[in-house]
């Protein structure tokens, strides 16, 4: 979450649930939490008995819009429109926490005179170069750092590319800032080029008026929400925000979360109890799987993956990873020892620890982009562990082509799921594009064991690593994904176990020794546990992060996870009830880091070091002691005394203040202005989605022009949008969502009756004068469809699908669970056959969350009839479009369109 | 009001405090764990993949195969009467009308007059120690007299094959055995002997399903509704808290933010067998007339 790490230096919810109560204002935005979260969802109940304000805004209402004291409905994809407004609300009506604000946040760092405003360029920052569709964000900069410093390379990608492979920041960065600091600061605040004074003037449009008519909500439901938030803020109160996949799944997901995080610095909700923001991961270990990531760009505890153009070696990558201040100035540490972790006595400091043998991205590699080499028959095999694209990703029709163009295909699931049996089972199938006779695709289907066939962690949404116990074997030929992995290197061990090749090394070297029991050699996943904690030269377990060090002595897999073995002891399995503790229930589990439960806590105590009030006392200084003590783990240097000063030459965690509470920061600022990290700007700004069928109410500039488009448009085609003839042929938007009933892409619900009777069928919801302009019927069939495909859904009628008005007119909105596919026991229509492949360039998080497409009653054309329909539709559309009629000043955008588009 | 089946008084020195359910709709969240955990617990089979288009309702009512069933209504009328609310666009350039979505997990009632047992002429429908109606499976011979005996249409007989195994050589035009028997919940009787919550209840994220003493339910829910009433919610109700309706006081009763019969639920519950006595006076005034009359034909055939 390159949104939260950039702006407070970590990528994980910066509270926890059960804090959730101490809120006296709640905002679920990008969220439908009581039906996703709902056992969490019990805090927000909690707060709402307690008396708290609790809001859901939302394009529909939902079970958590049931349970909100209050709804306001927007249109999708119009949650910066809302949150710009509340920032502007902030702003104009000094509604702002000003001793927070001047002192905890970058508010007062001047930036570089380069940098220009979307002000300015009507929806574009200063630095934007048509040729290559990307920003030169050296012009964002803060004011005498020098641009060409590592600073700028850390987070750079691939050159000449908008599509490549990017670095996200997850934090840290900084560097050319000297001892931590910014090196120009106006404490007033006044200085035009400071953070505070652009912040001011980039929101200055985002009127209630202009929200109004962005989201399609009232003026008076905007102000309700934007001043109750403010009342609820302060010395006194907290507010809290509450997001998931409703904000990330758009060309402009990290920055949705960015204007959440500008509110909550602005209003000093940051760091302190019933504060926050909470991220809300949508599986049991998501926190989990990017801590100890399943992503391509990122190394265990989000340090940076070299790159083959960058870095060259150790010492380098070092160098350039290493934050001037702040705890990423121990980069060196984390890394080293995390290589002494996967090599062992093999990697030493005359080798550089090995880290030649880490493999250097030289591409994009991310979920979308490897399914879109695929197609163009660039991929070979797969290994498909616990996810079902051709039903979860977007796009499902261009995966099962893309699938289909491989050697071999390795699905590991509970059951056999649509993407293991789409050689012989999909629509494309139906519809005679695939063959089961032509696909030359091997596919091996392994089952796979369930969360009570295996020992193992989870982590979950508030960065707490729990336990959970084997509670019968695995049947027959199930396997976990740890067997699976474990044994699966030790064959390619045995093999390679002779090999001369210096290329097999990296392998041969690595360490692989767990031990195993049982008849299945089922590998102790306490061992590995073990490992990701790190231990010292005598073997002992690590107690925390601090300990690590660069010269070798120490390994550790993920240094956020140090300490969670401390001691030899599984503290994950710790399980002392929270009624027998505080509210934090510190021995409950344990999370990382530090077993921190609420995020920047230095925060919740003034610059002196004294609570802001009794009220939101968590953390304190206590000067007797000379200690920060309280109800949480101190976020903070222990012994570090809120006077602190950091000497010209201090260096890490000793350059950050006293009084600065964000130690990830290279400044231990939170960053209401972010200078590097990001690629699509460092303020959030109103861009329509990708596929919308309205011009920007805000700029000239229609869409994030840095959003990253497919390069296989046959596979993934476009509706025509925005004033482009042909829009009005997919005139609604369309929105993608879960229900309670059902897990995801079907895999762990469809195929188990108690769930599956539940919610039996695909449906559609829609207004009632929808479903009057449209000639639907409540009960009857719908088909829907878009440039990619079409399906059918049972129509569902209700008040709760809120239409939009929009310069007066009454537009709406579609919305469909995603979770069905053709295998199981309830079938149906695949939301995802309809989305594409648009993607937020900073995380290549696909666009499902507000897309267009078109309604009509009737089932959905059967066998071939189904592709010539969709084309025949796309076709006309395509003939419709012309040249685009207005956004004059668009001329950027449309470059960008059509390189894409070829 | 007769009392044909009192609570626990055949226990004697075993009767355990009655145990109930206060179910409060305000925080029910409509995730559908109860019925999911009640189904896992007690081993109900699932009874059919049927989208019926009623809300987020795919259950519809209690049955030998639900135990637990949430209702979804949707309302356009304000969640409270005053302060915040949600509303929703109706037709155009009319102003916005109220809307809420009121969810409740409903359940056996486990009443104080249970007509179920009253009738059952085998003895399998028992009133436990602590006060509930259970059926058990194992003496139940499947005459269904209890199925209209209940006000509520709780208790049911399943249709379903008693499991897969039986009569496999059965040819599919004869269809399958059908279990026959009657099916309710049972408080989760098996947990509770071994001093736990029933599943649903413990298995309720938000407490809306609250498993306690039933006195102490009461004095809870009457709190709850004071609180309720004070805040300005729109219908706040206690539903089955009454001891003197119908069916004496249910052992399961409900807070609501409308009429029951809104849930479809039966607003004045009555249990049938209520009214025996009187119809076995009537019915025994109807023989003395009968025999007065057939007499009276003799003695005037004489004539």
């Amino acid at each position: 979450m390159p949104s939260l790490g950039t702006s407070f230096g970590r990528g994980g919810a910066t509270d926890f649930q059960q804090d959730l109560m101490n809120s006296d204002c709640i905002v679920i935005m990008g969220s439908n939490m009581a039906e996703n979260h709902p056992v969490g969802f019990q805090w927000v109940m909690e707060a709402r008995e307690r008396g708290a304000h609790v809001f859901h805004v939302d394009p529909r209402f939902t079970r958590t819009s049931a349970m909100a004291t209050k709804h306001v409905g927007i249109r999708a994809g119009s949650d910066i429109a809302f949150l710009g407004g509340i920032i502007n609300y902030i702003l104009e009506n000094d509604r702002w926490f000003h001793e927070y604000v001047e002192r905890y946040t970058n508010a007062p760092v001047v930036v570089d005179e380069r940098f220009s405003d979307t002000e300015d360029n009507d929806g574009l920052f200063s630095g934007w170069d048509p040729e290559k569709g990307e920003y030169d964000v050296t012009t964002w900069q803060y004011e005498g750092v020098p641009v060409h410093g590592a600073a700028g390379q850390r987070e750079k990608g691939f050159q000449g590319s908008h599509t490549k492979g990017e670095q996200s920041g997850h934090g840290g960065g900084g560097s050319g800032l000297s001892h931590g600091n910014p090196p120009t600061t106006d404490p007033t605040l006044q200085h035009p080029r400071c953070v505070f004074q652009i912040l001011k003037r980039h929101y200055a449009r985002y009127t209630p008026e202009m929200v109004a008519e962005a989201c399609g909500c009232s003026v008076e439901e905007f102000l309700h929400v934007a001043e109750t938030l403010c009342d609820c803020s302060g010395r006194e109160k907290t507010g809290m925000f509450v997001y998931a996949v409703g904000w990330t799944q758009h060309t402009t997901g990290v920055q949705n979360i960015r204007a959440a995080a500008i509110i909550q610095l602005l209003l000093g909700n940051m760091g302190r109890p019933g504060g926050g923001i909470m991220a809300l991961r949508g599986h049991a270990s998501i926190q989990g799987s990017t801590d100890i990531p399943t992503l391509y760009n990122i190394l265990p505890g989000y340090l940076t993956m070299p790159h083959v153009e960058h870095y060259g070696g150790l010492e380098a990558y070092i160098d350039e990873t290493t934050a001037p201040g702040g705890w990423w100035g121990k980069a060196d540490a984390y890394t080293v020892s995390l290589l002494k972790a996967w090599w062992g006595a093999a990697a030493t400091p005359e080798n550089e620890f090995c880290f030649s043998y880490l493999p250097r991205i030289d591409d994009d590699n991310s979920a979308y982009w490897t399914v879109q080499q695929m197609l163009q028959g660039k991929v070979k095999g797969y290994i498909v562990a616990g996810e079902n694209p051709v039903v979860g990703n977007a796009n499902g029709k261009a995966h099962r082509l893309a699938l289909a163009n491989l050697d071999w295909l390795v699905v590991r699931d509970l059951v056999e799921i649509e993407t293991a049996a789409f050689w012989y089972d999909s629509p494309e199938v139906e519809s005679g594009e695939l063959s089961p006779e032509t696909i030359g695709t091997e596919v091996f289907f392994m089952p796979a064991s369930t969360h009570l066939e295996k020992d193992g962690s989870f982590t979950n949404t508030q960065r707490l690593l729990q336990w959970h116990f084997r509670a019968v074997d695995p049947k027959e030929d199930c396997r976990s994904e740890l067997w699976f992995f474990f044994h699966l290197g030790k064959k390619i061990k045995e093999k390679l176990e002779s090999s001369q090749d210096p290329r097999d090394l990296p392998i041969q070297d690595l360490t692989w020794a767990y031990p195993t029991s049982g008849e299945i050699e089922e590998p102790s996943a306490e061992a590995v546990l073990s490992e990701i904690n790190g231990w010292d030269d005598k073997g002992q377990a690590l107690a925390g992060y601090k300990l690590l060090k660069a010269d070798g002595t120490t390994a550790c897999g993920c240094w956020i996870y140090c300490g969670v073995f401390a001691g030899e002891t599984n503290m994950a399995a710790r399980r002392k009830p929270h009624w027998e503790q505080s509210y934090t229930a510190l021995e409950w589990a344990w999370s990382w880091p530090a077993n921190r439960r609420l995020l920047y806590n230095r925060a919740s105590a003034d610059p002196d070091g004294n609570p802001w009030s009794e009220r939101k006392k968590l953390v304190w200084w206590d000067a007797d002691q000379e200690k920060w003590t309280g109800t949480d783990t101190p976020d903070f240097d222990e012994e570090k005394p809120p006077s602190y000063v950091p000497p010209d030459d201090a260096t890490g965690p000793d350059a950050i203040r006293g009084d600065h509470p964000f130690i990830m920061q290279a400044d231990g600022l939170g960053w209401i202005y972010v200078p590097q990290g990001l690629v699509d700007g460092p303020l959030p700004t109103h861009y329509e989605p990708h596929e919308s069928p309205y011009r920007n109410p805000f700029y000239a500039q229609r869409s994030n022009p840095r959003r990253q488009t497919t390069e296989v448009t046959e596979a993934d085609p476009y509706n025509p949008v925005g004033d482009e003839g042909g829009a009005d042929m997919y005139p609604y938007v369309l929105t993608t969502y879960r229900l309670t009933e059902h897990h995801t892409a079907g895999g762990m619900s469809r195929f188990t009756p108690y769930l599956a009777e539940l919610q039996p069928q695909m449906f559609v919801e829609v207004h009632p004068d929808l479903a009057r302009e449209r000639g639907l019927e409540h009960g009857g069939w719908a088909t829907i469809a878009t440039a990619r495909s079409a399906i059918e859904a049972r129509v569902m009628v209700t008040d709760r699908m809120r239409p939009i008005r929009m310069g007066g007119e009454e537009r709406h909105q579609v919305g469909l669970p995603y979770h069905w596919g053709s295998r199981g026991l309830t079938t149906g229509g695949s939301a995802n056959d309809l989305t594409h492949l648009a993607l937020d360039p900073n995380v290549h998080i696909q666009e499902v969350k507000a897309l267009s497409c078109d309604i009509r009653p009737g089932r959905r054309p059967k066998g071939p009839a189904l592709p010539e329909r969709v084309t025949a539709k796309r076709d006309e559309a395509y003939a419709l479009r012309g040249t685009p009629q207005a956004e004059p000043k668009d001329t950027v955008d449309t470059t960008h369109e059509r390189e894409e588009n070829g | 009001m007769t009392s044909l089946a009192g609570p626990t008084q055949t226990y004697g020195a075993e009767a355990k405090p009655r145990m109930g359910f206060f179910t409060d709709t305000t925080i029910c969240i409509g995730c559908k764990a109860c019925e999911v955990a009640c189904k896992e617990w007690n081993l109900i089979p699932e009874d059919g993949l049927l989208w019926t288009g009623e809300s987020y309702d795919n259950t519809s009512h209690l049955g030998a195969e639900t135990w637990r069933h949430v209702a979804f209504v949707e309302q356009r009328k304000p969640l409270r009467l005053e302060g915040e609310t949600a509303t929703v666009e109706t037709d155009a350039a009319v102003q916005p009308e109220p809307l809420r979505w009121l969810m409740e997990s409903d359940v056996c009632k486990h009443c104080t007059h249970a007509g179920c047992l009253d009738v059952c002429p085998t003895g399998a429908l028992f009133r436990t120690e602590f006060g509930t109606v259970v059926v058990q499976e194992d003496i139940c011979n499947g005459c269904g007299y209890c199925v209209p005996a209940c006000p509520f249409g709780v208790i049911d007989k399943r249709d379903l094959p008693r499991s897969p195994d039986d009569a496999p050589l059965a040819l599919p035009i004869f269809g399958k055995k059908e279990d026959g028997r009657v099916w309710k919940c049972t408080l989760c009787y098996d947990r509770l002997k071994g001093g736990h919550e029933p599943a649903c209840a413990k298995s309720c994220p938000t407490d809306s399903i609250q498993f306690g003493e039933l006195d102490e339910l009461r004095e809870r829910a009457e709190k709850r509704l004071a609180k309720l009433e004070a805040e300005g919610w729109n219908g706040a109700q206690l539903y089955g808290h009454d001891q003197n309706d119908g069916v004496g006081g249910f052992g399961a009763f409900f807070l609501l933010l409308d009429e029951p019969e809104v849930y479809g639920l039966p607003p004045d519950p009555v249990v049938p067998t209520a009214h025996l006595p009187k119809l076995w006076k009537q019915t025994a005034l109807a023989a003395t007339a009968m025999f007065v009359g057939v007499a009276a034909a003799f003695i005037g055939g004489r004539e």
